[in-house]
């Protein structure tokens, strides 16, 4: 007899794209968290001649104010990926909290969670991102706040709408019968039920949360400009003179951001198939 | 049928009129437009007096009563700024953003509906592999990263489009419609580019879950033609779940569209929205909220609308 957790393995792995997607992923997240030991400069640190083409020495060039652009690409890496991972946290946090307090305590609390979630949802997400990093003092774990707390909706539904259909168990029941306590039934029944759907959509969270970091920081309402990170290093390209004549300033950050979403939906779409009773 | 519309509007006006709660509590957190005003050339007395005249000094809770009540009345209020009537500027700004988001729309749904057919039929070959594998591109790559490559494409290198609409000029101010579309083509691209990378999945799925009904089967067993069968048989059943998909889709893609104006210069919503935050514009911002709320929720109606007049098996 297979484990539940080998099955879903093995068929994630028929899904060739997936696997690949998940080493070249692995791979970025290893060289971002290991920045500080792989960059052979700083950040911040001047290191040689000002925009220089890529060389032996500097594999991606230098910027306007001769840093080294592959260090800095690591770094930005490192940042756009905590931004990210810390805001998925935090929405895949509420949205299972409020999913489940609405599910299983239904009637007037259902109606007031879920209502109140419909109207997060009915707002044009990037009004709230704007309005929302206007309020703040502008930094990175101010942005981590504000994608978190735009992008739960979609999870508290989910996870509602499995907690209505496990009400419907035997198990359920029995343990309502049993008299178990609330604490118990909540996290150590049901919230192991509703944890697959969840992780597969919070695989296309993260993916959306780098692609809004990306886009808030562009419009220079995002991470701090001393701070690399991957939209940061793509808003220098509005210079007209970088986009045209100085291309290894912007068209690496841009195609990161690419491979790293690319992959992270290839992944999520294949646990969401593994995770499939039906096939 | 009609009470099933009248209790899904009655439902809608409270969440309707708890998103402007929001809207009002978040705008006001963010600061309001006299922190803008103060310096050292500007008295006390002055900001005093603009807060009288704006309403600025009433406790909030009276500021959004008073608010709600002109709404009511028909008024959206006047810009802080120039003093227009909000209404007006919307007025007056909707119509480009409404061209830029219908073409996008229409542009992303004319490439997404073949592909997704395509790739649903040829299931598991190598072409439906290379459909889906770019699909998952083109909904992965950022818009501005897109508009960067399109500039440097066709503005600075081969110096065909124009890089922002700064010097558009509509048909009613002697401009020409191909004058038009030349500014168009390059935030509609990037706009359709993600409208179809979404989409196509889910007409791939929809088209797969079709395909294998029995009553295909039986269009197949009666001996019509590959053509009749997928087009008449199979899409139009499969554009049912694709209609409510495109409901949920306007959020994103006017948040979408807000971007792509700010990196084109688009003369739409977006451009004035994202100046009335800077400056803290609160009347506008509400307008815009009220309005975008507005539609997400008569979209999410109809939507709703058409499924029960659809399906018989929901019940109203």
């Amino acid at each position: 007899m297979e484990s539940h957790f080998g099955i879903v393995f093995r068929r994630f792995c028929r899904h060739r794209m997936a696997l690949v997607s998940l080493i070249v992923l692995g791979v970025m997240i290893l060289m971002a968290v290991f920045a500080p030991l792989i960059a052979p400069y700083g950040p911040n640190k001047v290191a040689g001649g000002f925009s220089k083409p890529p060389d032996a020495e500097h594999l991606l060039g230098t910027d306007q104010s001769a840093r080294d652009m592959f260090s800095r690409l690591l770094y930005a890496m490192r940042v756009s990926l905590t931004v990210a991972a810390a805001a998925t946290l935090i929405s895949t946090a509420i949205g299972v909290l409020l999913g489940m307090a609405a599910g299983y305590f239904g009637g007037r609390i259902d109606q007031a969670i879920m209502s109140f979630t419909d109207m997060v949802m009915s707002f044009p997400y990037i009004l709230l991102v704007l309005v929302a990093a206007a309020i703040f003092e502008p930094g990175m774990w101010s942005i981590v706040l504000i994608l978190g707390f735009v992008d739960w909706p979609g999870i508290a539904r989910l996870v509602r709408g499995s907690v209505l259909s496990l009400r419907e168990t035997v198990f359920f029941k029995s343990d309502i019968t049993a008299g178990m306590p609330r604490r118990y039934i909540l996290f150590s029944e049901i919230l192991p039920n509703v944890i697959a759907p969840v992780l597969v959509y919070a695989t296309s969270v993260f993916a959306l949360s780098i692609l809004d970091e990306a886009a808030l920081s562009y419009l220079g309402m995002g991470v701090p400009v001393t701070t690399p990170s991957l939209g940061n290093i793509l808003k220098g390209a509005e210079s007209i003179t970088i986009l045209t004549g100085k291309p290894w300033l912007w068209v690496p950050a841009g195609t990161v951001i690419i491979v790293m979403v690319t992959c992270i939906n290839f992944v999520g779409d294949a646990l969401r198939d593994a995770m499939d009773p039906k096939n | 049928m009609r009470r099933y519309v009248l209790k899904k509007l009655l439902l809608a006006l409270p969440v309707l009129l708890g998103i402007t709660v929001i809207d009002y509590l978040i705008m006001s957190l963010a600061g309001n437009p006299l922190d803008m005003m103060s310096g050292p050339r500007i008295t006390r007395e002055a900001i005093a007096f603009k807060a009288t005249r704006l309403g600025l000094d009433m406790p909030l809770w009276k500021q959004y009563l008073n608010w709600l009540n002109e709404l009511l009345h028909g008024n959206l209020g006047y810009s802080f700024k120039n003093y227009q009537p909000v209404a007006q500027i919307i007025g007056s700004h909707i119509g480009p953003t409404l061209l830029l988001m219908g073409a996008s729309l229409a542009v992303g749904l004319l490439v997404a509906i073949p592909a997704g057919i395509y790739s649903a039929v040829h299931r598991y070959q190598k072409r439906d592999f290379a459909v889906v594998t770019a699909s998952f591109l083109s909904s992965s790559i950022p818009g501005f990263f897109l508009a960067l490559i399109l500039v440097y494409v066709f503005t600075a290198k081969l110096g065909w489009l124009p890089s922002n609409a700064n010097s558009l000029r509509w048909p009613s101010q002697g401009g020409s419609v191909w004058g038009v579309v030349k500014n168009m083509i390059m935030p509609v691209a990037v706009l359709a580019v993600s409208v179809a990378g979404s989409n196509i999945r889910y007409i791939r799925s929809a088209m797969l879950e079709i395909l294998e009904a029995d009553y295909l089967r039986t269009a197949r067993a009666k001996g019509l033609g590959r053509f009749r069968v997928i087009n008449k048989h199979a899409l139009r059943n499969a554009l049912l779940p694709i209609v409510s998909v495109i409901g949920l889709q306007i959020p994103t893609l006017f948040g979408g569209a807000v971007i792509v104006e700010q990196l084109f210069s688009w003369p739409g919503l977006g451009l004035i929205t994202m100046n009335a935050v800077l400056q803290r514009d609160y009347p506008v911002i509400m307008g815009v909220c009220l309005l975008s709320a507005v539609v997400v929720l008569a979209a999410n109606l109809l939507t709703d609308i058409l499924y029960a007049l659809v399906d018989p098996t929901i019940r109203y």
